[in-house]
């Protein structure tokens, strides 16, 4: 059993949020992390390693970068990873994005026993298609939102959050997982996973790899593979700044009251 | 999926549809903005527009969609369709799209939408804009849209008519213009899906206005009951069981008046968290939290406001103690009219409140309650 989980490298969007001129993200000028949302499914795939000794495998797709953030997954257990770069891939939606990784998991390989997880949701895009379009494309069931994860044997039941509850979803492997922060608490490296995430497997996937897979095709990859555009992209106008009320006493709560009294608001 | 489907084959795509949430035979509340937003898009297209309902034994449920706007319910029943799982419903959907061949598809961007929208996309081979909070067909109306919501430049928008689409340019006269937030807030997008169909949109709850209710256009609504079929085999999952939670979910889309409260409460978090609800509970409205207050398990997940949480646009929101982050402000900076008090005079909160208040919320908000109050007891 071996159980491949797919992360992102985003921009750390709590920090300050840099735009270019022609309105596109700045990345380079930002600080980046591992997706919060896709920590909690490496957390739960080296959980699940814990207790059967099944191997994990983290994969990512993005610019050469990005390996410095799969030795991060490695030190905190992974037992190997793949990095999914190419000029080709550049330019990805969410459509193209999921067809690039899809390719590159059926390369690692999916046997019977196997789980591919990954976060919920990106905080760069927050779309939250990526990990359903690469289950349709590989053809495996899906459960997203999962806030509790129980694998026994080839049996999969997961804890699925609703806005109003949740639901216990039954399936079997090989099943592809989305993971939310309420499923776990992430580990921290440890000295000596640091010391081995050097000597452990990194590979890469560049066109030349992954080209000849079925799902690789100039119409589905790329700028060109991808069915959305931007139209365009704008900065929303600042609101103008309101009244700071002077002082903070009984005298300051009273106007206040007062002056949304008088326009009806209260 | 129907043979020789082609999405792009855009001529052979015609009409507006949105699915139709429900759950355990009860309509799910965005499903009526989603209509009534859809009914100002198939306007635009000049169009029809359909609900499409799906479930077991949800028939008398379909009429009422017609009253918020639908011109037509295409409505598929199947003991197998009575819980949502994503392989049943995604099938069911994808094989009806497929047939029927909709322009446009909207989905609420739920728990379930969400999971549903990406599935039905990648099987239909075309694009999926995710949560977004605006959609416009008509170009005036949209350019309008960007007067009043973007800093751009009249000149920039009077020119704008054709997209570059694969080196080309485009004429996006009858695109879906999908608009989302990017980034917290800060940026926006607007997505189009110029070479494929249908084009999709997932659409954030709270955001699109429910148009008013008319009965006898819910009475004229045209009841489809197009074939499928479903059996065990399509489906690798199983529901077990569909727990609501115990308690009543705090309201906060709903809501005229909400009082959140962040880090600003830590030194006394049950006290902080009195006071909001007193002062809630003076103008009928509701507590909110930003995410550092339901992260630290003060408040459960239904009170988050914020980008991962809940967009809300009440009447008067007022912040406790709320720094005011982007991801905070990208879920209540639509608010009419928002207060905010806060010790730190630097804080951003400030940045986009109508009235401040620099001070000690333990001290004002007491003196705020009495206030409010009286205005009130004054009226």
């Amino acid at each position: 059993m071996k159980i491949i989980v797919s992360i992102k490298q985003v921009p750390d969007t709590s920090g300050k949020v840099a735009v270019n001129p022609d309105g596109t993200l700045n990345r380079a000028s930002m600080q980046t992390i591992t997706n919060p949302d896709d920590m909690n499914a490496l957390e739960a795939a080296l959980k699940i390693k814990d207790a059967t000794g099944c191997k994990v495998i983290v994969v990512t797709m993005g610019p050469p970068p990005a390996a410095g953030m799969l030795r991060e997954a490695l030190a905190m257990g992974a037992d190997e990873a793949v990095l999914v770069s190419a000029r080709e891939f550049g330019g990805s939606d969410t459509y193209a994005t999921s067809q690039v990784l899809a390719a590159a998991i059926s390369t690692i390989g999916i046997e019977d026993d196997d789980i591919v997880l990954c976060g919920r949701q990106a905080i760069d895009g927050d779309t939250a298609q990526v990990g359903p379009q690469i289950a349709e494309k590989l053809g495996l069931p899906q459960i997203t939102y999962a806030a509790d994860i129980a694998v026994e044997g080839k049996n999969v039941t997961v804890k699925r959050m609703l806005e109003d509850g949740y639901m216990t979803i039954k399936t079997q492997t090989p099943c592809l997982v989305t993971c939310i922060k309420e499923l776990n608490e992430p580990r921290y490296m440890s000295v000596g996973g640091v010391f081995e995430a050097y000597s452990k497997p990194l590979a890469t996937y560049n066109y030349e790899t992954l080209k000849d897979h079925p799902l690789i095709d100039a119409t589905t990859i790329g700028l060109k593979g991808s069915p959305t555009n931007i139209f365009k992209s704008f900065t929303p106008p600042q609101k103008g700044a309101g009244m700071m009320l002077e002082g903070a006493d009984k005298a300051t709560c009273e106007k206040l009251a007062g002056i949304l009294a008088a326009k009806h608001i209260i | 999926m129907v043979e020789n489907y082609n999405s792009m084959d855009l001529a052979a795509f015609k009409n507006v549809w949105v699915f139709c949430e429900q759950r355990q035979g009860k309509m799910m509340p965005t499903t009526f903005e989603l209509i009534s937003e859809g009914r100002k898009l198939a306007d635009e297209l000049g169009v029809n527009l359909c609900g499409l309902l799906l479930g077991d034994n949800v028939e008398g449920i379909a009429k009422e969609l017609g009253g918020y706007g639908a011109d037509e319910v295409i409505v598929c029943e199947h003991p197998l369709l009575k819980n949502y799982t994503t392989d049943a419903y995604a099938k069911v959907i994808c094989d009806v799209v497929s047939e029927m061949k909709p322009e446009a598809f909207l989905i609420g961007a739920t728990n379930i939408g969400r999971d549903l929208g990406p599935r039905c996309a990648a099987r239909l081979h075309t694009g999926l804009c995710a949560d977004c909070t605006h959609l416009d067909v008509d170009m005036p109306i949209y350019k309008d849209f960007l007067r009043s919501a973007s800093t751009l430049p009249e000149e920039k928008i009077e020119k704008m008519n054709t997209a570059k689409v694969m080196g080309q340019d485009h004429d996006v006269s009858r695109d879906l213009k999908m608009t989302r937030p990017a980034f917290g807030g800060n940026l926006m997008a607007t997505i189009i899906c110029p070479r494929f169909r249908p084009a999709m949109a997932t659409v954030r709850p709270g955001v699109m206005k429910k148009a008013p209710f008319d009965q006898a256009k819910a009475d004229a609504v045209k009841i489809t009951k197009p074939a499928f079929t479903l059996s065990e085999a399509d489906m690798d999952t199983e529901v077990v069981e569909v727990v609501k939670a115990a308690k009543k979910l705090v309201d906060l889309i709903g809501a005229d008046y909400i009082v959140s409260v962040g880090r600003g409460i830590s030194k006394d978090v049950e006290g902080g968290i009195k006071l909001a609800e007193e002062l809630a509970d003076v103008l009928g409205g509701v507590v909110g939290g930003s995410r550092v207050a339901i992260d630290s398990g003060w408040l459960t997940a239904d009170h988050q406001v914020g980008q991962t949480g809940k967009t809300v646009h009440p009447k008067v929101y007022i912040a406790l103690g709320i720094s005011g982050s982007i991801q905070h402000k990208a879920g209540m900076s639509e608010s009419e009219c928002i207060i905010a008090v806060n010790k730190n005079e630097t804080a951003p909160i400030f940045e986009i409140a109508d009235y401040g208040i620099c001070g000690d919320l333990f001290k004002v908000t007491p003196m705020l309650i009495e206030a409010f109050k009286a205005a009130k007891a004054a009226k």
